[in-house]
């Protein structure tokens, strides 16, 4: 630090500007990496299955042509799954970072602290009980995932807001929650075998382009409002006072953050069901492969993408049984959050 | 304070008197409402029975279909009644060991654990027994509760109850994946044993209630014996030292006892959280800290409160009926929340 500081103004400048610049330079080709990952992954998935269509007729597809023999497999098979896989991935990677930044602790992603669950509530009520899709259920899994955190908040709320104590009530509340979706599951004697599967841990099993439409238009709106919004993500790391003097608005990039990622995790939980760690595991992955100092929430996206059609592609193909994607990002994530614990509490840090 | 009359006794002699009169009564209290939660679950079911039919079927004279579904509930009614009992009583002492207000096997991941090792058990090496679910539900509890404890005291301030309810939450989450990847592929494996994922006590016999009876009736001497040194623990453990108490062994005493009553109630029930948790802070609540009153007491309020849960489950649900997991979940999870707004418990 001394040496630093004694060395000449233009110096450190300089020395500044060119740390700037290369990590600048860094997020960049993380970013590009990942977009190209994302891209391979979903052609890769869009290629393997019970038959093999080769690339070329897979783009030929995509772009809108009649191909013999692939059209149905790949434009209404794949395609739709593929396309949620997706969408999914970027709308729980995206919020699950928004949730984790904010709130600076890795274990307040929305699946952790119970908002997926809430989603889910009323998407299984919505489904089950009251046989409606569409729009009006990615509505009421919106109203329901935004009153979950709102009352996760409120509850957490005593004297400030303790990081610590809001994981501890989100919890709380993801268990009662969860409970509510398994006796709905019972009750409407729905516990057959997929629907339980997709409630409990999430599953792509049930795409198709009527479903893919209201996550696309949420993801591609509230995506771009997210990444923009959040450039001030990573003042607000350094706490709300240091954040107010370097000009944020503190609340309201706050309340707008936090809504958007509400909104991008239930739309994609009424569409998949909360896929089991998906939100927790995205933006811890993609903060150590961006670096410090940059905003997380487009590289966290690009990463649950990435995750849930890797996951995806090992839980169909890897195995003699076909395995949900919920089931294998679960098989992932938790050993993760158990080290992540480990971690934390050795570096005595107060989570 | 100083104005106080020197004739009247101090007030502490006063509230404890009081007190002991008062525990008393509650413990009459209490025992007369696991008797009447047992008449309710025996009474209530799925299927609306006469109450001439209940005693009827009770005293043996009657046949038919209300009289077997009358008899059907009695080894359930039995079970239920073990099993929160065992439940309660170990959610209370391991609240005492860790001196952790959010202390219950099922937060801290250790019915998960004996059900992940059941599970395993069942789909990888081939166990069919009841006996030998009841080993590996054992074995997978004690290696749990030994991880979530060594991950929970990692690092500075030792096992406090926010890293301990974090760890034993991460470990619930991450076990109850890997049941579901276990039991996924064996659709066969789950239809019958759904209640390892949820826990209810719906499958009961008398066999089975044999079977862990025993495991139950050790576990409880152990817990019962060690009351005497939890007290001690509670004053922290230097101050207990210094009372003569062996401390580990004390601490040890009363885990393994909770280890095999929550163990052995997984072993018949499946994972059921939040007994253990809701339980002790009722029971503390009306008879105060000494745990010579809060383990007994814990254990009937237990049975109480899970076999209550069980008829709440059959009747809402009728003509299905709710796992009581499920139902001590929906109770237990708003306890967990108001605990956890505590400062102290954050803060410890």
């Amino acid at each position: 630090m001394t040496a630093t500081v004694a060395r000449p103004a233009t110096t450190a400048h300089a020395a500044l500007a060119a740390s700037r610049r290369a990590r600048r330079r860094r997020r960049a080709l993380v970013t590009g990496g990942l977009l190209a990952l994302v891209v391979a992954l979903a052609l890769v998935a869009l290629m393997v299955g019970e038959t093999f269509v080769p690339l070329g007729d897979v783009v030929r597809v995509a772009l809108g042509q009649t191909v013999p023999g692939a059209s149905f497999t790949v434009g209404e098979l794949r395609l739709p799954r593929t396309a949620t896989a997706v969408l999914a991935g970027l709308a729980f990677g995206a919020g699950g970072v928004t949730f984790q930044t904010m709130l600076r602790n890795p274990l307040a992603s929305p699946d952790i602290i119970g908002i997926s669950s809430g989603a889910s509530v009323a998407a299984v009520f919505g489904i089950l009980v009251l046989g409606v899709s569409g729009p009006t259920l990615s509505a009421m899994a919106v109203g329901l995932g935004l009153a979950t955190a709102l009352l996760i908040y409120l509850l957490a709320y005593r004297d400030g807001l303790l990081g610590a104590r809001l994981v501890l009530v989100g919890i709380g509340a993801g268990a009662f929650l969860h409970a509510m979706v398994q006796w709905m599951l019972l009750r409407a004697s729905a516990w057959d075998l997929p629907a339980a599967i997709r409630w409990l841990t999430g599953s792509l099993n049930d795409s198709s382009w009527e479903q893919v439409r209201p996550l696309a238009i949420a993801v591609l709106l509230v995506g771009p409002v997210m990444v923009l919004a959040s450039r001030p993500l990573a003042v607000l790391q350094l706490g709300d006072d240091a954040a107010t003097g370097l000009g944020v608005r503190v609340e309201r990039t706050r309340l707008l953050l936090l809504v958007g990622a509400v909104v991008l995790v239930s739309f994609a939980t009424a569409t998949t069901g909360p896929i089991a760690f998906l939100a927790f595991l995205a933006g811890p992955i993609a903060a150590r492969l961006v670096g410090p100092g940059a905003t997380l929430v487009l590289p966290a996206g690009l990463v649950g993408a990435a995750l849930t059609l890797a996951a995806d592609l090992v839980g169909q193909h890897a195995f003699d049984t076909r395995f949900p994607v919920g089931v294998v990002t679960g098989a992932i994530g938790a050993p993760y959050l158990v080290y992540l614990l480990i971690r934390s509490n050795r570096a005595g840090g107060s989570l | 304070m100083t104005t106080q009359s020197p004739t009247r006794p101090p007030a502490p002699a006063r509230e404890r008197a009081v007190s002991r009169r008062r525990r008393w009564v509650w413990l009459a209290a209490a025992l007369a409402l696991v008797a009447v939660a047992a008449v309710v679950s025996v009474a209530f079911g799925t299927r609306v029975v006469s109450l001439g039919d209940v005693v009827g079927a009770l005293v043996g004279k009657d046949e038919g279909i209300a009289a077997a579904a009358v008899r059907a509930r009695v080894p359930r009614t039995v079970l239920a009644l073990l099993v929160g009992a065992a439940l309660g009583l170990a959610g209370a002492v391991m609240q005492g060991v860790t001196r952790n207000p959010l202390g219950d096997p099922g937060i801290l991941g250790i019915t998960m654990g004996a059900s992940l090792a059941v599970v395993s058990g069942i789909a990888f090496l081939g166990i069919t027994t009841l006996p030998q679910y009841v080993w590996f539900a054992l074995v997978g509890a004690a290696l749990t509760s030994v991880f979530v404890y060594l991950v929970g005291s990692i690092g500075r301030g030792g096992p406090t109850p926010l890293k301990l309810a974090l760890a034993g939450a991460a470990t619930t989450a991450a076990f109850s994946s890997l049941v579901s990847a276990i039991l996924l592929p064996r659709i066969d494996v789950m239809n019958v044993f759904r209640f390892w994922q949820i826990g209810g006590v719906g499958g009961a016999t008398w066999e089975a209630i044999g079977i862990v009876l025993p495991f139950l009736v050790v576990g409880t001497a152990l817990t019962l014996a060690s009351a005497r040194g939890l007290d001690a623990l509670a004053l922290g453990d230097d101050l207990a030292t210094g009372l003569g108490v062996h401390v580990t062994r004390a601490r040890v005493l009363a885990a393994v006892g909770a280890v095999l009553l929550a163990g052995a109630a997984t072993a018949v029930a499946g994972p059921i959280a939040f007994v253990g948790l809701v339980v002790p802070h009722a029971a503390r609540l009306v008879v105060g800290v000494d745990h010579r009153w809060v383990l007994p007491f814990s254990a009937l309020t237990g049975a109480v409160l899970l076999t209550l849960a069980d008829v709440i489950g059959r009747v809402v649900a009728r003509p299905g009926e709710i796992e009581v997991g499920i139902v001590t979940a929906l109770i237990g999870a708003p306890v967990f929340v108001a605990l956890a707004r505590r400062r102290r418990v954050v803060q410890l």
